[in-house]
């Protein structure tokens, strides 16, 4: 959906194109979801990767962390997960006779959370409420969480054994949820003969500083959306709303979410205003994983979000 | 039965479709018989109950054993399916059983329309304000619920009323220009079934003990008068009901039959006054004694009282003029003084051999009226509550109760004149009035009925004698609140002596006197002088029906003018955006309406290659131009449009 444009619209060079394309030539054949990934996070929103196990969730995820320079840590969710393995416990020092809080793996910048489905719902909800707040409340004190903090969460289709989905109010947590999909045959072709690409992401160089990234989510949000486009998010959501094809509609918080999420895409893209194609180009992101299907309830598929842009008129 | 899924009724617009079915209905339950009407609400009250627990509607068998038990009943209550009342009753009971059958739009549609139908229905009883701005907000309301049942657009309920507000409020202009110009004709536009005046209430053809008594219990308003000049004193106001002639021992009625017509000497200068006449479905115009000049379709009656040609079944506007002091029929025809000195053989032994005893010692009439006055002066009562008469009425009234409403001491005053050879007969009518010092209109209510008596005297003609004026002058120096004890029936409203109370009501009246004079009162010949004064003078039906027909096409079209404008001016990019796009279609290159800027521009490359590099100038400078914050790329979109050729 996305067009890559020979245009002069853009106004600032791009300064991301080098992170696009250094992160390109570690996961062969997925600039798109690369690109929706960056802007997830460029928009400040958290990020929902849904796939098969080995498709190269967690090198995307480590990727992005080099190449931003952000301080990674990756939290395996497995069944008997407790919250405490997240968040941290305070241990008794013999020496000093007091307690000291050793943190958890939640504390970083940029928290990978594998298979979050795997762990039970109270685990889960320790890490959503993470992310919600920007802190960690345990045993009666609260600790920020380093700034800036994203979590990368992935997880398998839900009809996996031995899942927990996460409930739709978790869902409306993250800004975006992406699949990686199978790789097209060149590229899974180019990825055989190199034998395998995670070993090489832990040698990228931090092509921007964890410093600078506060400066650029401001810049993002900045990004000039005229009347016509936010009205064509308005119609957007409604049509969720009135689709017979849909359970319930897009949220107003969804449509904030939509217009941020298109800001970041425009920025992506050197612009310094929104235009539909932007909208258009995260909207099944944004909002696949926030509707359901009518009939079985499932969260909608993407055609479904595809066919409905085809029934709304651009102003 | 099934319903295609496409047309199924949405759950949540049944309870907008209960609610203007009851607010369509509910005035209804005022006049209509009891069971009729919990009957209906019984229904209403089911089918709520059905919808809130999600249950199944009845199934046809009980709906048709439904409409047949309704329609029984109101053939039975009405002896017609037809008439105001019946087809009033079986229209509520439809629309409380289409209630119980609410499955498909279709339906709920037939329950809005019918409900619009059935706002019009509440004018047969009653056109007053309140009845007014109720049917004002049942119109709105259902205006909303037709919204509700066809728009998605509208979500939320303050939404849907604000809409139909708005709708409503656009058909104003609409609704003073059909006001104003439709044809205007004098009685109802097509015939009312026949019971639809029935239950007026007013005088009767006949009088009997108690019935003026029991008119007088009521506080509904007669009629209404305006003086031109100063208004007389109270205790000359008379106005002019039927008189009665005959008389069988209890009831006294008119003489059948039409005789001469009165010869009357005015001899004072006509006093000019205008009567709101309220529906009384009688033909007695109520004139004030004696009428003169009589406007057209009003004619004197032998005995003086002014008669419309027909009975009055709608309020009636109508100017006359009186003479208070006035001689009449002084040359009376012997007949008629005949028939006024008959009285029912063996009847009342006493009243007459005291009537004899008086004649005997005086037979000038003037002693002998005085005799009466002061027998009743001295020791009767005025009471709305009189006992029974036994069989002898008069004698039981004058010798036993000596208690008695105005009709008691006209009909004993009459047989003690008669048997005393003294033509005399009664006269009902009413007397007094109050002023509203509003608007100056003075309003006589039911409570002001009255009889007083009129005998013929040699040389005099039929003179005016009130024998109520002796046993209680109160009641016609001031009028029947201050003429009746505390405790009396009286309506609450006319013994109101509080003076704020007494300011609301005159209040309350003097705007429901304006709405019925300058609203309903807007009658044909106001209708002609208004659009004389407007430039359009002599317009028949035909003038009328082109000048409304004009006036609501202007009217649409400057309301279609307005909201055009009201309309977010199109964007001039957007405006040069459609005419490239034009000049694409005409190489075959269509833009869907959701196909972005950027995506046609590579389709264009593909499909164009030669315009590729014009159209996408034209893209740039449009997307700056309308997405961008920037608002001076509106030239270079012109002149890149202005090279796409």
């Amino acid at each position: 959906m996305h067009h890559r444009t020979p245009s002069p619209l853009g106004g600032p060079p791009r300064p991301f194109d080098q992170i696009l394309q250094q992160a390109g030539q570690i996961i062969y054949g997925k600039q798109q979801e690369i690109r929706l990934a960056l802007a997830c996070l460029l928009a400040n929103g958290h990020l929902l990767i849904e796939d098969l196990p080995g498709m190269g969730k967690t090198t995307l995820a480590h990727t992005l962390a080099r190449l931003l320079g952000l301080q990674f840590s990756r939290i395996q969710f497995t069944s008997d997960l407790l919250p405490a393995d997240i968040t941290g416990v305070s241990i008794f020092e013999r020496n000093s006779g007091e307690f000291r809080f050793l943190p958890g793996p939640v504390f970083a910048q940029l928290v990978l959370a594998d298979e979050i489905n795997r762990a039970t719902p109270k685990t889960q909800s320790a890490l959503l409420e993470a992310m919600e707040e920007g802190q960690v409340t345990s045993e009666g004190q609260t600790r920020p969480l380093p700034r800036p903090f994203f979590v990368i969460a992935t997880q398998n289709p839900a009809h996996q054994i031995g899942t927990f989905p996460l409930p739709e109010s978790q869902l409306d947590r993250f800004l975006m949820r992406i699949e990686m999909g199978y790789p097209d045959r060149a590229a899974e072709r180019e990825l055989l003969a190199s034998g395998g690409q995670r070993n090489r992401a832990d040698n990228l160089a931090a092509l921007i500083s964890a410093d600078q990234l506060p400066a650029i989510q401001r810049q993002v949000t900045a990004i000039h959306a005229a009347g016509p486009l936010i009205d064509y998010v308005q119609a957007l959501v409604e049509a969720t709303r009135q689709d017979p094809a849909f359970r319930h509609g897009l949220s107003p918080r969804a449509g904030l979410a939509l217009l941020s999420a298109a800001r970041a895409w425009a920025w992506l893209d050197g612009r310094d205003m929104v235009i539909p194609d932007d909208v258009q180009a995260v909207l099944p992101a944004v909002a696949c994983h926030r509707l359901r299907t009518a009939r079985q309830g499932e969260a909608a598929p993407i055609e479904d979000v595809r066919r409905l842009v085809q029934s709304v008129a651009i102003p | 039965m099934s319903t295609p899924a496409r047309l199924a009724l949405d759950r949540q617009t049944a309870p907008w479709l209960f609610a203007s079915a009851l607010i369509t209905t509910l005035p209804h339950f005022l006049h209509q018989p009891y069971w009729l009407s919990g009957l209906a609400a019984l229904l209403l009250f089911w089918a709520v109950w059905l919808w809130w627990k999600d249950e199944r509607l009845p199934g046809r068998w009980i709906l048709l054993f439904l409409v047949g038990t309704g329609c029984a009943g109101i053939l039975i209550e009405f002896r017609s399916l037809f008439g105001r009342d019946a087809g009033v009753a079986m229209l509520v009971v439809f629309m409380a059983m289409k209630l119980l059958e609410l499955k498909s739009r279709r339906d709920a549609q037939v329950v809005v329309m019918l409900g619009y139908f059935l706002l019009l229905t509440h004018y047969f009883y009653s056109q007053s304000i309140p009845t007014g701005l109720w049917l004002l907000v049942a119109f709105w309301l259902l205006t909303a619920t037709l919204i509700r049942l066809h728009g998605g657009y509208v979500s939320s309920r303050q939404e849907t009323l604000r809409l139909a507000a708005k709708l409503c409020l656009q058909a104003i202009p609409f609704m003073l220009a059909l006001y104003v110009l439709f044809p205007r004709v004098s009685g109802p536009l097509w015939g009312l079934p026949s019971d639809a005046h029935a239950g007026m209430t007013g005088l009767s053809e006949t009088m009997s003990p108690g019935s003026i008594s029991r008119l007088a219990q009521s506080a509904d308003i007669a009629f209404r008068a305006r003086f031109d000049g100063n208004q007389p004193a109270k205790h000359k106001l008379y106005w002019r009901g039927p008189v009665l002639e005959e008389f069988d021992g209890t009831t006294w009625r008119p003489t059948a039959g039409r005789g001469a017509s009165p010869a009357l000497d005015n001899l004072s200068p006509p006093l000019r006054y205008e009567l709101t006449l309220e529906p009384h479905n009688q033909r007695w115009a109520l004139a004030l004694d004696a009428p003169m000049q009589l406007p057209e379709g009003v004619s004197l009656s032998s005995p003086l009282t002014a008669m419309l040609r027909q009975p009055l079944t709608e309020r009636r506007r109508l100017q006359l003029a009186a003479s208070l002091d006035y001689r009449f029929n002084v040359d009376e025809a012997p007949g008629t003084l005949q028939r006024n000195l008959v009285l029912p053989p063996g009847a009342n032994p006493r009243a007459r051999d005291l009537a004899r005893r008086w004649r005997e010692a005086d037979s000038n009439p003037s002693s002998l009226i005085g005799k009466a006055q002061a027998l009743f002066a001295a020791s009767f009562t005025y009471t709305l509550q009189p006992p029974l008469l036994g069989e002898h009425s008069v004698d039981d009234f004058l010798f036993r109760t000596q208690r008695g409403f105005c009709e008691h001491y006209a009909a004993a005053f009459v047989f003690l004149m008669r048997a005393a050879g003294v033509p005399a007969r009664v006269v009902s009518g009413y007397q007094g009035g109050e002023a509203n010092p509003l608007d100056g209109y003075v309003v006589i209510r039911q409570s002001d009925a009255h009889a007083w008596a009129e005998v013929w005297l040699a040389g005099r003609g039929w003179v005016r004698v009130d024998p109520t004026a002796a046993v209680s002058p109160a009641r016609i120096e001031t009028g029947i609140a201050d003429a009746l004890p505390f405790g009396e029936p009286l309506p609450a409203l006319v013994q109101w002596r509080a003076d704020w109370l007494r300011g609301l009501r005159y209040r309350w009246e003097a705007i429901n006197n304006a709405w019925n004079q300058h609203f309903l009162g807007y009658d044909p010949q106001r209708q002609r002088q208004l659009l004389s004064r407007l430039g359009l003078p002599d317009a028949d039906w035909r003038s009328l029906a082109s000048a409304l027909g004009l006036t609501c096409a202007l009217l649409a079209a400057a309301l279609t003018a307005w909201s055009l404008h009201r309309r977010p001016k199109t964007d001039p990019a957007w405006r040069l955006w459609q005419k490239a796009l034009r000049r694409l279609a005409k190489r075959e290159v269509d833009c869907a309406p959701w196909e972005t800027p950027l995506a046609l521009a590579a389709r264009v490359r593909t499909q164009c290659p030669e315009l590729a590099e014009t159209f996408q100038a034209v893209v740039d400078a449009y997307l700056k131009a309308r997405y961008g914050n920037a608002p001076n790329h509106l030239k270079d979109l012109r002149t890149a449009v202005a090279q796409l050729r």
